[in-house]
C-alpha cells in the first residue's frame, strides 16, 4: 500500500526470522561527515596549539610533532572512534548513525580500518565526489570504502507514538467494550495499513469534502470487512468516525508495552529462565 | 497469535532483559570466551527473542516494542552467527614474526604482478631517457631532478654544510607521512579492480627508471646507488607491498571464476589487506628515518661503498625476513 522510499538492509536469519536495519542516505551521511570534518579540524588545531607550546624551546621538535599529529589525527580519527564507539564517530553519534556489517554480523577492526583507508579514493577529486556518487547509486547507500569493507551505515529510528489527540479528541470509542474484537483487529492489520489510516485521519482537513467522504467510505468498508464489530458498537457511526475508532484502537498506547518489566537480572536469575537441557 | 498483548510483554520482558545483559557483556569484551552453559543460555534467549519477534510481526502496531526486539535480535544474530575469529588483543611480536610475513607469502602472486608493473615502468622510463634525453623535463617533473646529474654530484660532494642538519627530524616526518599516504592510495586504488594500482606503480617505475638511467648515463652510478639504496631498499618494497594489498582487494572485487558473492569475497581478504598495509607503513617509518638521517650525506662525509653496502644488507635482510620468517611455525 505504501511505496518504500527509504532503503533498508533486510536480513533473514537461518532460523527464518527477518529483521531490517534502516540505512542512512547520502545527505545524512554528508552531514555527519561535515561534523566529523569540523571535529578533526578542531582536534588538529587543539593538538597543534599544545605542540606549539614547546616551540620556543624546541622549535624543530615542535614542527616535527605538528606533522605527525596532523597525520595521526586525520588518519586515526575515524578508525579509533568507530572501533571504540562500535561504529560511531562524533558526527554519526549526533545524527544517530552507525557503521554496521552488511550481513548484520559483528563489525571487525579490519573492516573499520579498510573503509577509512579507502577514503583516499572516495574523497577524489574533491569533497567526496566519488564516494558521494557511489553512495547515491548504490542500493545500500555504500561509498566505495563501504563496498570494499563490507559495511553499511545504518540509522537509529525512534518510532514516535501516534498523536491520537489530533485524531480522536476526547471522543468515546465504542470499540473498547469489545477487547477480544479489538485484539483481532490489531492482529489483522499490517503496519502499512495502520499507518495509512492514521495519515488519512491526520490530514483529513486537507481533502475536498467529496473526496474525504469517498476516501473514508472506502477505508471503513475495508475495515468493516476485515474485522467486523457488532451493530451496537457501530450504530450511527459515520465512516470517518468508524475510522477514528479503528485508529484509536490500533495506536492506543499500553502501559505494559512501554516499560520493560525487568532489567539487569542477576546471572542466577537469568539462569532460571532457561529450561534445563534435555536429558540424554 | 498474541491475544493479550500486555500479558505477552510482561511475560517476555525478563527474557529480553536477560538477553540484553548477556549481549552487553559479550560486546564489552570482544576477547571473552563464553562457557558452554552460557552459550546455551545465549542461544536459547536468542531463539526465544526471535520467536517473539515473529509473533510481533503479526501484531504490528507496537512500533517501540517491535523496534526494541528487532535491535535485540540483530545484536544477538551478530554475536551468534559470526564465524570469523574474534578480535583478540594485539600481539606485536607474533604479528611481526608470523602474521605479516606469512600473509605476504600467501599473496605472493599479487606481489609478483606489482613488481612486474613497476619493472615495466622502470624499463619504460630508462628507455625514454636513453632514447630522448630532452624528454627529461616531461618524465621527471621535479625541479631537483631536472638538472644535470654531474653538476648535482659536484655540488653535493663539494658541500661543507650539513645538507639537512637540524631539519632532519622534520624532513623525516614529512617523508614518512607522504610515503604512507602514497602507499595507502596504492592500496585504495584496488577498488578500481586493481587497474588504478597497477597504473600508479607503473608511473612510479617510470620515475625511478628515468632517474637511475639519467645518473648512470652521466657516469654517476656510484652516487645514485649510494643515494637511493639505503632508503630505497625498504621504501620501494614497502610501496610494492601497498600495491600488493590493492591487487588483493581488486582481485576479491573482480572475483574471476569465483561464484562467491562479492561481499563475502571482500570479507575474506580484509584482514590480509590490512596486514599488508600496516606492514608497508612500518617499513616506511624506517625508510623515512634512513632517508633523512643517512641517505642525504654523500662523499667525502660518507663513502658510497658504506651506503651501498648498507642498502645491500637491508635488501638481503628484508628478502630473508619476507621469505623465511614464520616458516617453522606449524600454523604458517
Amino acid at each position: 500500500m505504501l511505496k518504500k522510499i527509504t532503503a533498508s538492509l533486510d536480513i533473514l536469519t537461518p532460523e527464518g526470522v527477518a529483521f531490517s536495519l534502516p540505512l542512512a542516505g547520502p545527505f545524512l551521511r554528508f552531514l555527519a561527515w561535515v561534523i566529523d570534518f569540523a571535529c578533526v579540524s578542531s582536534i588538529v588545531m587543539l593538538l597543534g596549539a599544545c605542540v606549539n607550546l614547546i616551540s620556543p624551546i624546541l622549535p624543530r621538535l615542535s614542527a616535527t610533532m605538528s606533522i605527525l599529529v596532523y597525520f595521526c589525527a586525520t588518519m586515526g580519527y575515524g578508525m579509533l572512534l568507530e572501533w571504540f564507539w562500535r561504529g560511531q564517530t562524533i558526527g554519526k553519534r549526533m545524527l544517530g548513525l552507525r557503521v554496521a556489517d552488511d550481513h548484520g554480523l559483528r563489525l571487525k577492526f579490519s573492516q573499520i580500518a579498510l573503509r577509512n583507508l579507502l577514503r583516499a579514493v572516495d574523497a577524489l577529486p574533491f569533497l567526496y565526489a566519488t564516494g558521494g556518487t557511489a553512495c547515491v547509486c548504490s542500493r545500500h547507500h555504500q561509498r566505495l570504502g563501504d563496498y570494499a569493507a563490507g559495511t553499511v551505515v545504518i540509522r537509529h529510528v525512534n518510532e514516535p507514538a501516534a498523536d491520537l489527540t489530533a485524531v480522536q479528541p476526547g471522543k468515546f470509542n465504542s470499540f473498547r467494550a469489545y477487547p477480544s474484537l479489538e485484539a483481532r483487529l490489531r492482529q489483522r492489520v499490517s503496519p502499512q495499513e495502520a499507518g495509512l489510516a492514521l495519515q488519512a485521519l491526520m490530514r483529513r482537513e486537507e481533502f475536498e469534502p467529496e473526496a474525504r467522504t469517498r476516501l473514508f467510505g472506502e477505508f471503513a468498508a475495508y475495515y468493516r470487512k476485515l474485522a467486523p464489530f457488532p451493530e451496537e458498537a457501530t450504530f450511527a457511526l459515520t465512516d470517518e468516525q468508524y475510522m477514528r475508532n479503528v485508529v484509536e484502537t490500533l495506536f492506543r498506547p499500553r502501559s505494559a508495552a512501554a516499560a520493560p518489566a525487568t532489567r539487569g537480572l542477576s546471572s542466577s536469575q537469568s539462569a532460571l529462565l532457561v529450561p534445563p537441557p534435555p536429558e540424554k | 497469535m498474541i491475544v493479550d498483548f500486555e500479558r505477552f510483554v510482561a511475560a517476555e520482558s525478563p527474557y529480553w532483559a536477560a538477553l540484553e545483559t548477556m549481549l552487553s557483556t559479550c560486546e564489552k569484551d570482544a576477547g571473552k570466551s563464553l562457557a558452554v552453559p552460557e552459550v546455551k543460555e545465549l542461544h536459547y534467549l536468542y531463539q526465544r527473542a526471535s520467536s517473539d519477534l515473529v509473533r510481533l510481526k503479526g501484531f504490528p502496531n507496537e512500533p517501540r516494542v517491535r523496534a526494541r526486539l528487532e535491535a535485540l535480535v540483530a545484536r544477538a544474530y551478530a554475536e551468534i552467527h559470526e564465524v570469523r575469529g574474534r578480535s583478540r588483543r594485539l600481539k606485536p611480536v607474533q604479528w611481526v614474526t608470523l602474521t605479516f610475513p606469512t600473509t605476504f607469502r600467501r599473496r605472493r602472486s599479487a606481489f609478483s604482478l606489482v613488481v612486474a608493473a613497476t619493472l615495466a615502468g622502470v624499463l619504460f622510463g630508462a628507455f625514454a631517457i636513453w632514447l630522448d634525453p630532452d624528454a627529461k623535463t616531461i618524465v621527471l617533473p621535479f625541479q631537483h631532478l631536472s638538472g644535470n646529474p654531474s653538476e648535482r654530484v659536484a655540488y653535493e660532494e663539494g658541500r661543507t654544510d650539513d645538507p639537512v642538519g637540524e631539519m632532519a627530524p622534520m624532513f623525516s616526518a614529512r617523508l614518512m607521512t607522504h610515503n604512507i599516504r602514497v602507499t595507502i592510495f596504492a592500496m585504495a586504488l584496488g577498488v578500481t579492480l586493481g587497474v588504478g594500482t597497477l597504473i600508479l606503480l607503473f608511473f612510479n617505475g617510470i620515475i625511478l627508471g628515468a632517474v637511475v638511467c639519467d645518473y648512470v648515463l652521466a657516469g654517476e652510478t656510484a652516487f645514485v646507488a649510494g643515494w637511493l639504496l639505503p632508503h630505497g631498499a625498504v621504501e620501494i618494497p614497502a610501496i610494492l607491498v601497498g600495491g600488493q594489498a590493492g591487487l588483493v582487494l581488486g582481485k576479491a572485487l573482480l572475483g574471476s571464476g569465483d561464484s562467491t558473492p562479492v561481499s563475502l569475497r571482500v570479507r575474506a581478504v580484509a584482514d590480509d589487506v590490512l596486514t599488508l598495509v600496516i606492514g608497508a607503513a612500518l617499513f616506511l617509518v624506517w625508510a623515512g628515518i634512513i632517508e633523512a638521517f643517512f641517505s642525504q650525506y654523500h662523499e667525502p662525509v660518507l663513502p658510497y661503498w658504506i651506503k651501498i653496502t648498507f642498502g645491500s644488507i637491508e635488501i638481503l635482510a628484508l628478502s630473508l625476513y619476507l621469505s623465511l620468517a614464520g616458516r617453522k611455525d606449524r600454523h604458517a
